[in-house]
């Protein structure tokens, strides 16, 4: 009779803690498998990896011209930025072939001869609700190039260009790294990162109310 | 185990915590975010390089400099050109606007042949040789069949290579009726002519060295002379401490700015004007020196203003009493720059001959006449110098008969031309075609539905509007013209600067559509019908015609793209006149008038009709050839226009007489139509008058303006001035009742 009854008892008991252990499991299975698709998996899914139209080194042209970044990258009179430079500026020298590289080689017959700009990816193109000045930063705050875009200038080659797939912008604006910590100033360029430089030294900012940045200073 | 509902739910709830945990749905919120912006429909900063083009704006008679700033082909800004003689970097919101009537929905894109009856807008597109020839024919047939004066030509001004080309094709044409949109030049055109003598000046105005600013009914800061550059002035007057007095019968803009506003009862602004003269005549503060030796006909006319205009008497027809008078009429003699100005609101419609004459007057007895600050006689523009036509036996014939609507003819010698004749004229049913350009009179006539059943009469009617207004909408034929951002043209300003300055309007985009330059359509038309008409105008293409017609003056043009004579310098006393006396005449006997008062009733019997209505003008409500562009109705204010209704200005005295509340719908009548209205308690206006704006009322396809507020040219019957022909007009009698 007891013997029943203390089985019965176990097997409620054993009924009432059986299904604890599968849920458990699949919770931490469940658990991991998310933090392996979205810490590794994502990220890789999320770009693809695209690569410059002519393999450009910045290193060697750096060496070549006189003024460095300002060669080919220069306000023009009326304080507007040229940004990259076009085909033009690249034919004053690249004319006919200076040397004898397969990538100049390429670039002089895809797009030199058929006077066919360049398709640059850029990695630092912002959405066009960015208003941005160089003028403002460079030539009234002194800024270095480096500060935003990285040594650039002392690459041999161009990294290649991590465009995300949903927004087509490069990942050099969210930032290599996928929770937005960054080591150097040039990681990030969201809209934050403009921010905290800004709040750092303390630039006098449009709205009058909060004292601090005006949404229309850069979203006009 | 077993696997069950509860595990697979642990799976998904597991995961979900581990997600929230990982970069991913942060990142993708921000992904999504920027995804949106990507969608197609959302507008984007155009690329591109980034440049200014400068041109002309034409939008109003007032000839300002523009910049446009381009983003590669496309215009995105219209700015005021920095620097430019009329208006220095200033724009007003009209010609801010612009671009919407370059890039709108209204354009006119081909030539197009009316199939239907008249105004049910059934167009056919037909290409431009198609066009033409069918017009040359048309025209060929008219001149054989019913002569060359059975062809008439309406055009916005008389000034500029276009409207010269419309009359040179005209004279050669054979036919005299060339008439133009009236406006208050008109009446001060008249002035001089009968005053001094001349045909070949304007009149201008030193308003930036004025110093007490008398203005009678003239909107200062609503759009009157050249607009922008009389708001400059105005600025100019408050920082310097001129003082303005405006003379008006309701509370404007102008008359709350100025420091003095005298309430006159509407239409009686001359009799004030005559008043202050008797003052001046009486105390003897007038300029000695100038009545005395550069002035004839003084001596009768002081007379009658003696015994008509004591204060007394024009106090009784203005409203304004007697002590005012004489105060206004003292600090006017004593200031040492003043002027005196005419022309209600913007100045589109003329004034009585002896309106404009006793305010020029009351300019001339204060010595101001060509002086700093005052009223000056400037050049007409006079720079196109094209060889005589020649005329065959037909156009001859066809010249020599008179005008159809009355200018030049008795009683109307002097006048140039009266368009608003031309509905009442029984000979307007002699005219077989009308060309059309650059006006709106269905739109902007009095009476505008009459003037438009009678000129409808008239079997071909012939638009160059860029816009389907509501003139092209009844044409037979429309050839569009360029907008002006897309052509050259010739700007000659006439809207009473001191000295002669031309514009230059330049395309600042290659044209839109499959338009044509009406000068070139010109060209093309004459060469096509030949003959005399061909050897008339011989220019290859009308850019050809405009440079060497510019001559000496194109390279100026071109480079900055406005010409200034620089070398003009108004005529003394001794050479201004070129009257039979030789002097400046205060009155004239070919037409038996003088500076005065003409009591213009408005229509209407007072019994029927027991308030005044009157019109006002609006530096938001473009009301010539233009209606108001998106951007500019988006300003109108909602106690000018609710929704679709118009809102009439009452005096709230008055409202409650007729028991009408605020925001009531009311129904106003004129003698020439009843519409429905909205009513709006101002203080600022006489009891027993009301007001409405001029600008609204369109009944084109255009969805921004159409159908919204009400067309008071339309409700406005003409009044003529004897003296001139014109119509004068002020106003209206008018009955409001609720609706």
């Amino acid at each position: 009779m007891s013997n029943q009854e203390d089985q019965a008892t176990e097997v409620e008991s054993k009924e009432t803690q059986g299904p604890a252990g599968p849920v458990t499991l699949f919770f931490i299975i469940g658990f991991a498998l998310s933090l392996v698709v979205g810490w590794g998996i994502f990220p890789k899914l999320l770009y693809s990896q695209k690569h410059q139209p002519v393999e450009f080194s910045h290193m060697l042209h750096n060496d070549e011209v006189g003024d460095g970044c300002e060669s080919c990258h220069y306000f023009r009179e009326d304080g507007s930025f040229a940004g990259i430079p076009t085909l033009e500026s690249c034919m004053e020298c690249h004319e006919e072939a200076l040397g004898e590289s397969e990538a100049e080689e390429h670039f002089i017959q895809n797009y030199v001869l058929p006077e066919r700009e360049i398709p640059w990816l850029v990695y630092s193109k912002q959405p066009p609700c960015v208003y941005f000045s160089h003028a403002a930063h460079v030539l009234k705050g002194g800024m270095d190039c480096k500060t935003c875009h990285g040594d650039i200038g002392e690459s041999d080659q161009l990294k290649v260009y991590e465009e995300n797939r949903i927004t087509g912008y490069s990942r050099d604006i969210w930032g290599k790294n996928m929770i937005g910590l960054k080591k150097n100033t040039w990681d990030r360029m969201k809209m934050d990162d403009c921010a905290e430089c800004h709040m750092k030294e303390n630039v006098r900012q449009g709205s009058v109310q909060t004292l601090k940045g005006g949404c229309f200073v850069c979203h006009k | 185990m077993k696997i069950d509902r509860r595990c697979f739910l642990s799976l998904v709830i597991g995961g979900a915590a581990g997600t929230a945990l990982t970069p991913l749905p942060w990142k993708l919120t921000d992904d999504s975010s920027i995804w949106s912006q990507n969608w197609p429909w959302t507008p984007v900063v155009a690329k591109g390089e980034n440049f200014y083009a400068p041109s002309a704006c034409t939008l109003c008679p007032g000839g300002c400099g523009i910049s446009v700033r381009m983003t590669d082909e496309r215009s995105v800004k219209i700015e005021g050109q920095a620097g430019h003689p009329v208006n220095d970097g200033g724009v007003c919101t009209l010609g801010l606007s612009g671009l919407q009537l370059l890039y709108g929905p209204n354009r006119v894109t081909q030539p197009m042949k009316r199939i239907g009856k008249r105004g049910n807008g059934q167009w056919q597109p037909i290409s431009w040789d198609v066009a033409l020839s069918e017009l040359a024919e048309k025209l060929n047939q008219i001149r054989s069949d019913n002569g060359p004066q059975a062809l008439g030509c309406v055009l916005e001004k008389p000034y500029g290579t276009v409207p010269e080309l419309f009359k040179r094709f005209m004279t050669a044409y054979g036919s005299p009726n060339v008439m133009t949109t009236p406006s208050l030049q008109d009446s001060l055109d008249l002035t001089l002519k009968v005053m001094h003598g001349t045909d070949a000046h304007m009149v201008g105005y030193d308003l930036e060295n004025a110093d007490f600013i008398i203005s009678f009914g003239s909107g200062l800061i609503e759009g009157w002379g050249s607009p922008v550059r009389t708001f400059r002035a105005n600025s100019g007057w408050k920082d310097n401490g001129a003082q303005i007095v405006q003379v008006e019968a309701r509370l404007s803009n102008t008359a709350a700015k100025a420091d003095q506003w005298v309430a006159a009862n509407p239409g009686t602004e001359a009799a004030l004007a005559m008043g202050m003269i008797h003052v001046l005549i009486n105390d003897k503060l007038y300029h000695n020196d100038f009545v005395e030796n550069y002035a004839s006909g003084f001596g009768g006319w002081q007379t009658l203003v003696q015994e008509d205009y004591t204060p007394e008497k024009v106090a009784a027809i203005t409203g304004v009493s007697a002590d005012v008078i004489q105060r206004l009429a003292k600090k006017f003699a004593a200031a040492s720059h003043p002027l005196a100005v005419c022309g209600r609101g913007q100045g589109d419609e003329p004034l009585a001959l002896s309106e404009a004459m006793a305010v020029h007057a009351l300019n001339a007895l204060t010595g101001n006449l060509n002086q700093p600050g005052g009223v000056w006689a400037v050049p007409k523009p006079d720079y196109i110098e094209w060889p005589e036509v020649e005329l065959d036996a037909a156009a001859e014939s066809g010249l020599s008969t008179a005008r159809i609507d009355g200018a030049g003819s008795d009683p109307y010698e002097l006048s140039a031309s009266l368009l608003n004749q031309l509905a009442e004229a029984e000979e307007a049913q002699g005219l077989k075609a009308l060309l059309i350009c650059g006006a709106n009179p269905f739109y902007t006539m009095a009476a505008a539905g009459k003037f438009q059943e009678q000129i409808n009469k008239i079997p071909y009617l012939v638009s160059f509007s860029s816009y389907m207004d509501e003139t092209a909408m009844q044409a037979d034929i429309i050839l569009p013209n360029h907008v002006y951002l897309e052509r050259y043209e010739d700007v000659p300003v006439a809207a009473g600067l001191t000295r002669p300055i031309i514009g230059l309007a330049r395309p600042v985009v290659e044209p839109l559509f499959n338009t044509m330059h009406t000068g070139d359509v010109l060209i093309r038309l004459a060469q096509e019908m030949g003959d005399n008409l061909a050897t008339a105008l011989p220019w290859e293409d009308y850019e050809t015609c405009l440079q060497e017609t510019l001559a000496d003056k194109w390279d100026t043009l071109d480079e900055e793209g406005v010409w200034v004579d620089e070398e003009f310098e108004v005529s003394t006393w001794e050479e201004a006149f070129a009257t039979a006396s030789g002097k400046f005449e205060f009155g004239n006997t070919t037409l038996d008038v003088s500076p005065g008062y003409s009591a213009l009733a408005p229509e209407g019997d007072r019994g029927s009709f027991p308030l005044t209505l009157i019109p006002f003008d609006s530096m938001r409500l473009a009301n010539n050839a233009i209606a108001s562009p998106p951007f500019v109705m988006k300003s109108v204010e909602d106690t000018v226009l609710k929704g679709n209704f118009g809102l009439i200005e009452i005096n709230p005295q008055t409202a409650k007489e007729l028991n009408l509340s605020e925001g009531s719908v009311a129904q106003l009548s004129t003698p020439r139509g009843k519409v429905q209205v909205k009513v709006h308690y101002f203080d600022g206006i006489k009891p027993g008058v009301v007001a409405m704006p001029k600008g609204l009322g369109h009944r084109t396809q255009d969805r921004f303006t159409a159908g919204k507020g009400v067309n008071i040219r339309e409700l406005m019957g003409p009044v003529v001035d004897q003296a001139s022909g014109l119509d004068a007009a002020w106003g209206v009698r008018a009955k409001l009742t609720k609706a």
